[in-house]
C-alpha cells in the first residue's frame, strides 16, 4: 500500500466513526481531535478497524502516533506497505 | 389508597413518545388499532432464518447525530427517540428545567443479548480471537445503558436506571417513576419500557424451543390471543416512553394531562418460571383496583396481557374472571393481537394505545379472535372491531412476565 492507500483507508474508516463530520476539508498536519469530534473510544476504533481489516498491531503505547492524519500515515507505513489495499 | 391523596402525591401523565410497529406517534398508533391494521410482518434473522415480527421504523437522527446512534444501542436509540417526544409531547420549558430534578426509568425485558449475539459472531470470523473484541461491548451491554444514554442526549444529570422485569416491565418502569416522584426524589420522570429484542436470535429461537413462536402463512393472522388457533407469541420491537409530574405541578403549568396513576401493584407468582399463576394474578389486579379506591365493577376496560401462547392466555383468562366476574361494564382488549408482543415496552405501549379511549370513547378490539378457545371466553372482551360510543372512566393495564413477575396499573380520567 502507498501513502495515499493508507490514507484513503484512515479516511474509510473515519468516514464509518465520525459520520457526521466532513472529511473533505480534513487537514493532514493538524490532530484529528481539534477538528474532528472523536474522544478515546473513537481512536479504539481506528486501532480495531486496523487490526480487523488489515491485521495490523499497533501496541497501546504507540497510539500517540495516531495523532494527525499525516502523523498516522508515517508510523503506517512501514507496517503496511507490503500490504495490497482491500 | 391514592385517589383522593394530596395533589402533589397525585402523579399524571403529560406527555406520551412512542415507536411501534403501528406507527411512531401516538394518533397513528390509536389510528392503527381502531382501523383494525395489523402490524406483523415477515422477517429475518441469522439462524432463525423466516419468521414474523412488529419492526419499528422511525427516524432515528431525529435526536440524535449519526455517530451517537453508531456509538448506542438499538434499545438506546429508541429509548432516545420516545423520551425526547414526551418532553415535547408535555409542553415542558426543557432548557430553563432543573435537570437534576429529573429521573429516567426504563422497564426492559433483558438488555445485552443483541450486542452480544453480534460480538460473537463477529469474533467466531477472527478465529475467536478476542483482540477482535470491541472495547464497545460493557457499554452498550451494561443493564443502564438505555436509560444512561437518555441522560447524556438529554443532559439528565438526576437518577437514571432500567428495571429488569421481563414483560411486565413497561408498567414496572411507570410505576417507578410514580414512586419516585411521590417520595420527592424528582420532579419529572420519564417512565416507561423499552424493547430492541427482535434484534436477538435468541429470543425467537427459545421461543421456538418452547413450541412459543408464532408462525401464520398470513403475517397479519398470527398474533392471536385468546384464540383456539393461537400458536405462540410474535415478537415486537418497540418503545414507549411517559412524563409523569405531579397533578399539583401539572396543574399549575396548565399542563394537557392524559390520565392519573391512581393505582397499581406488582407481585411475585412464586410458582414457576415460565407458566403464570392465575391466583397471583388476580391478586395483582385485585389490589391495583383497591389501591386506586376502586371496585372491579368500576373499570371500563382492562389492557390484557395475553400473549397468544397455549397455557399462558388461559391463565389470564381465569384471573380475569375471578376478579371481574360477570360485572356489566368491564369491557377486555388486547394490543398484540395488532402488533405482536413488544416485551420491555409491551406494557407502556399497550397502555398508551388504550389512553384516547378517555377522549375519543371508543375501545379497541382484539383482532383474529375469531374462534375463541372456550377457557379463555370472555364475554366482554372486544372482537374484531372497536367498541364505539363508551364512556371510559378507567383503564386497567396488565403486564405479566417470566418468573411470574405480575404487573397492574390502573389510569382514571382527570
Amino acid at each position: 500500500m502507498t501513502k495515499d492507500d493508507i490514507r484513503e483507508t484512515i479516511i474509510d474508516i473515519l468516514s464509518d466513526i465520525a459520520p457526521d463530520d466532513d472529511l473533505t476539508q480534513l487537514r493532514d498536519d493538524v490532530a484529528f481531535r481539534e477538528q474532528l469530534q472523536l474522544d478515546s473510544m473513537d481512536f479504539l476504533d481506528i486501532v480495531m478497524e486496523l487490526r480487523k481489516r488489515y491485521r495490523v498491531q499497533i501496541p497501546e503505547e504507540e497510539y500517540l502516533h495516531l495523532r494527525s492524519m499525516s502523523s498516522t500515515v508515517e508510523y503506517l507505513e512501514p507496517r503496511m506497505r507490503d500490504l495490497q489495499k482491500v | 389508597m391514592v385517589s383522593g391523596s394530596p395533589d402533589q402525591q397525585r402523579i399524571v401523565i403529560t406527555g406520551i413518545g412512542l415507536t411501534s410497529p403501528l406507527g411512531n406517534t401516538l394518533a397513528d398508533l390509536r389510528a392503527g388499532l381502531l382501523a383494525g391494521r395489523s402490524g406483523v410482518e415477515p422477517y429475518e434473522i441469522r439462524y432463525v432464518g423466516k419468521t414474523l415480527a412488529g419492526v419499528c421504523r422511525f427516524e432515528e437522527t431525529r435526536f440524535q447525530s449519526r455517530k451517537d446512534v453508531r456509538r448506542g444501542t438499538r434499545a438506546g436509540c429508541i429509548a432516545v427517540y420516545c423520551s425526547n417526544d414526551a418532553i415535547l409531547d408535555a409542553g415542558l420549558p426543557w432548557s430553563d428545567l432543573d435537570k437534576s430534578r429529573v429521573g429516567v426509568y426504563i422497564g426492559l425485558t433483558e438488555h445485552g443479548n443483541v450486542e452480544t449475539e453480534n460480538e460473537v459472531y463477529e469474533l467466531s470470523q477472527y478465529d475467536h480471537d478476542i483482540k477482535f473484541w470491541s472495547h464497545h461491548h460493557n457499554p452498550r451491554t451494561v443493564a443502564n445503558n438505555p436509560a444512561g444514554e437518555v441522560t447524556i442526549n438529554l443532559g439528565i444529570t438526576g437518577p437514571h436506571y432500567t428495571i429488569g422485569a421481563a414483560c411486565a416491565a413497561g408498567n414496572a418502569g411507570l410505576i417507578q417513576g410514580a414512586q419516585m416522584l411521590r417520595l420527592g426524589e424528582v420532579d419529572y420522570a420519564l417512565a416507561g419500557g423499552v424493547s430492541e429484542s427482535i434484534r436477538t436470535f435468541g429470543i425467537f429461537a427459545s421461543f421456538k424451543s418452547q413450541g412459543a413462536l408464532a408462525s401464520h402463512e398470513d403475517p397479519t393472522k398470527a398474533s392471536r390471543p385468546f384464540d383456539k388457533a393461537r400458536n405462540g407469541i410474535v415478537v415486537a420491537e418497540g418503545g414507549c416512553m411517559y412524563l409523569l409530574e405531579r397533578y399539583s405541578d401539572a396543574r399549575a403549568r396548565g399542563a394537557k394531562i392524559y390520565g392519573e396513576l391512581v393505582g397499581y401493584a406488582m407481585n411475585s407468582d412464586a410458582t414457576d418460571f415460565v407458566l403464570p399463576n392465575p391466583e397471583r394474578q388476580a391478586e395483582c389486579m385485585e389490589k391495583a383496583i383497591r389501591t386506586a379506591g376502586l371496585t372491579p365493577d368500576q373499570i371500563d376496560i382492562v389492557s390484557t396481557h395475553a400473549t397468544g401462547t397455549s397455557g399462558g392466555d388461559v391463565q389470564e383468562a381465569q384471573a380475569l374472571r375471578r376478579v371481574f366476574r360477570e360485572n356489566e361494564r368491564t369491557l377486555y382488549n388486547n394490543s398484540k393481537s395488532f402488533f405482536g408482543h413488544a416485551m420491555g415496552a409491551a406494557g407502556a405501549l399497550e397502555l398508551a394505545g388504550n389512553l384516547p379511549s378517555f377522549a375519543d370513547g371508543a375501545c379497541h378490539a382484539t383482532l383474529n379472535l375469531t374462534d375463541p378457545e372456550p377457557e379463555c371466553d370472555l364475554p366482554r372482551m372486544v372482537r374484531d372491531t372497536p367498541r364505539e360510543g363508551v364512556r371510559v372512566d378507567t383503564i386497567l393495564n396488565n403486564s405479566f412476565g417470566m418468573l411470574g413477575i405480575n404487573s397492574s396499573v390502573v389510569i382514571k380520567r382527570v
